[in-house]
């Protein structure tokens, strides 16, 4: 039986090129009137910057009872917006959704804790938040400090908590939640690996006590290990369905198709300023079976090309790598040297036995004299780095986000005699 | 039992006020919420709510009375009637500040979770209700202390205490909306106040206005009533009230409050694509 059925779900953003951020000021919007009022020219100058963006378009699902879904897809592929309809923050500008069932979402974790105001009263705040009737809180407490391990903290305010505290609080709130339908957001980006176990083992309890999950991740494994079905959305489209197995094979080829390379041909519609251009952008493995997976052990490296139009200019580059949930992981840059007018060409060599197994972003900066960005590109490429050595099972994760390979030995220092 | 839920675009749930009924636990929780947090990590904590509008009388009975030299309602002490309408008139300040920040405030909760988002303005008068306790406290030991006697009008008190929450909901949930739309109204709101503070009759009475030719424009302004009605509770027949604006003051005060709250239901939903 379905609890949730989607019909033709878009969602419109209008962009608006003119403002950089933020809210409108009522200033903007009365030049504006004043420029639709008076001028003709006006009116086709200001609706030009403004564009429209469909954060998700024409969607249809529909969700069984005591389905695991997992949802995966590129940043701004629709992902949180999706999330957000779903537990009603924001509303659908097409389309329609039923859901039957209490529904629970959880997109951050400790939503609404104040600093100022104790543990024990932020439980019962951010419990309130969630949708817990007073009682159950009061039923669950024990188990929640119990849970969350901050008995010894329970007076103090939180601002005094340590990050972790803090995090293992919220989510010790969230797990004592009983909704029919449990909506989680990478959720698990937070905290240490230790505590990432024990909030899939406790979305394990929820998913097999028959209750329905939607659980947004980046993190592939998780997903395999806890979701049935999977979604996968790509520029605002649902553009597939099905077995999760079957979704994450189709997803990983097309990330490694996709991002291995970029590269322009044209000058003039390449990204870049007035003083640089980018001509191509490629990660070259030493070592690449034909489906493009990147292996723990693999060195590889980045080769970066982008005309130079500026004689003479003092230029360097800067290279970012971060994790698909978005920590830095190092930040490397060259020297600044001069350069003619002409393609420069930069490469960055990474060792195997270096990055640890999971997906990863980078980015590339352009810097002039040392201080001034020319041009970011920012999610450049995105690679997976995979470890077939052994089979990834879910506890089989190595931690951390680099696995170097490091002088490490052990010897027998001392021999105990036998008389 | 079933809950079902259908989400679209424009269409608040049609049982909203049940869904508000159902979540009034989290309301009486933000509040308390609001109240500790303000208390705690302050110097002097409660008695700032007991200096500020002490201070505030004192300021105006120098200014008004001795420098001034305006007079009050025959028979009323100056200082008693200004601080009777302080008392009603910063309750309506503070909740109508309160309520225009409060989406803008919590907006952390508006883009990581739903609850019916009226809960919020709701929420956010509580801290002005203790306030308004306490300097009304304040008022009646003065009261007592000057030997005035207090009038058995004191009971159609609730009545304007409630309509002064009626009017600062009204007004507040307008600004609420478009504060969230424009950040520039946040700078406009003091200003208001300010003005108000000199429009309605707070440091003079009512009854300097009467007969003059501005009279009904000045009684188009529903506050007027409302600090005419509470000095009348608090001092007595001798207090100039003129029980006919109370009625445009009714009428008035809850069709803003319509509107408003229509206008709010109406843009809630997208409270957080402004954020």
């Amino acid at each position: 039986m379905p609890v949730i059925v989607a019909e033709n779900i878009s969602k419109k953003y209008i962009i608006d090129h003119q403002r950089k951020g933020g809210s409108p000021s009522i200033r903007d919007i009365v030049n504006e009137t004043v420029d639709k009022v008076f001028s003709r020219k006006g009116k086709n100058s200001d609706f030009a910057e403004k564009e429209e963006f469909w954060a998700l378009k024409d969607v249809n699902f529909s969700i069984d009872q005591g389905d695991r879904i997992g949802i995966v897809g590129h940043n701004g592929a629709g992902k949180s917006t999706l999330l957000k309809i779903l537990s009603r923050i924001t509303e659908p500008s097409t389309g329609q959704i039923k859901i039957e069932g209490r529904i629970a979402s959880l997109l951050e974790v400790g939503t609404g804790f104040h600093p100022e105001l104790t543990g024990r009263e932020n439980i019962f705040l951010n419990g309130a938040i969630l949708g817990m009737a007073k009682n159950e809180i009061k039923q669950s407490f024990d188990a929640i400090v119990d849970f969350a391990g901050v008995e010894k903290f329970l007076d103090t305010p939180v601002k005094r908590y340590s990050s972790g505290m803090y995090v293992r609080l919220g989510f010790a709130i969230a797990a004592h939640l009983n909704p029919e339908i449990l909506i989680v957001d990478e959720v698990l980006a937070v905290g240490d690996t230790e505590f990432q176990k024990k909030c899939l083992g406790k979305m394990r309890d929820v998913s097999e006590s028959g209750r329905t999950l939607i659980f947004v991740s980046h993190n592939l494994t998780a997903i395999q290990a806890l979701c049935n079905k999977s979604f996968y959305f790509e520029k605002g489209r649902l553009i597939d369905q099905g077995e999760t197995t079957h979704i994450v094979t189709n997803y990983l080829s097309k990330v490694s198709h996709k991002s291995l390379e970029k590269h322009w041909d044209n000058i003039d519609q390449a990204p870049g300023s007035d003083q640089v251009r980018v001509k191509s952008f490629r990660l070259l493995p030493e070592y690449q079976d034909n489906l493009s997976h990147i292996d723990v052990r693999t060195p590889m490296h980045f080769q970066f090309e982008f005309w130079n139009l500026e004689e003479g200019a003092n230029l360097n580059l800067s290279m970012h790598l971060y994790t698909f949930t978005g920590e830095c992981i190092f930040n490397v840059g060259t020297q600044s040297e001069p350069f003619a007018k002409g393609l420069v060409t930069g490469t960055c060599e990474i060792p195997g036995n270096f990055l640890n197994d999971g997906s990863y972003v980078v980015s590339m900066m352009i810097v002039k004299d040392t201080s001034t960005v020319l041009y970011n590109m920012e999610e450049a490429l995105i690679f997976d780095i995979e470890d077939f050595r052994e089979n990834v099972t879910w506890y089989g994760k190595w931690p951390g986000y680099i696995r170097p390979q490091l002088n490490f030995s052990i010897r027998q220092t001392e021999h105990v005699v036998n008389d | 039992m079933q809950y079902t839920t259908t989400i679209k675009a424009g269409g608040s749930e049609k049982d909203y006020w049940k869904e508000l009924w159902l979540n009034r636990q989290l309301l009486w929780i933000l509040s308390k919420r609001d109240i500790s947090v303000r208390y705690k990590q302050t110097l002097l904590g409660v008695a700032w709510s007991v200096l500020r509008p002490l201070m505030t009388m004192v300021i105006m009975v120098f200014v008004f009375s001795l420098v001034a030299k305006l007079e009050g309602d025959p028979g009323i002490p100056y200082p008693l009637m200004v601080l009777a309408g302080i008392t009603i008139w910063t309750f309506f300040a503070n909740t109508f500040t309160q309520i225009s920040n409060s989406i803008l405030i919590n907006s952390n909760l508006v883009s990581k979770v739903y609850f019916p988002r009226l809960l919020m303005p709701l929420s956010s008068v509580a801290v002005g209700l203790v306030d308004f306790m306490i300097s009304f406290t304040i008022f009646l030991i003065f009261t007592v202390l000057s030997g005035y006697p207090l009038s058995w009008n004191i009971l159609y008190l609730p009545a304007f205490v409630i309509l002064t929450f009626v009017i600062s909901l009204g007004f507040g949930l307008f600004f609420a909306v478009l504060n969230v739309r424009f950040r520039d109204i946040g700078q406009l709101i003091p200003f208001i106040i300010q003005v108000g503070f000199y429009i309605c009759p707070i440091a003079y009475t009512s009854r300097l206005v009467h007969g003059q030719w501005f009279e009904k424009y000045y009684k188009l302004n529903p506050i007027v009533g409302i600090i005419d009605g509470f000095k009348w509770c608090l001092l007595g027949d001798k207090a100039y009230f003129d029980v006919q604006s109370l009625y445009s003051t009714i009428v008035i005060s809850f069709f803003i409050l319509i509107l408003s709250v229509l206008y709010f239901r109406k843009k809630e939903n997208t409270f957080v694509d402004h954020i």
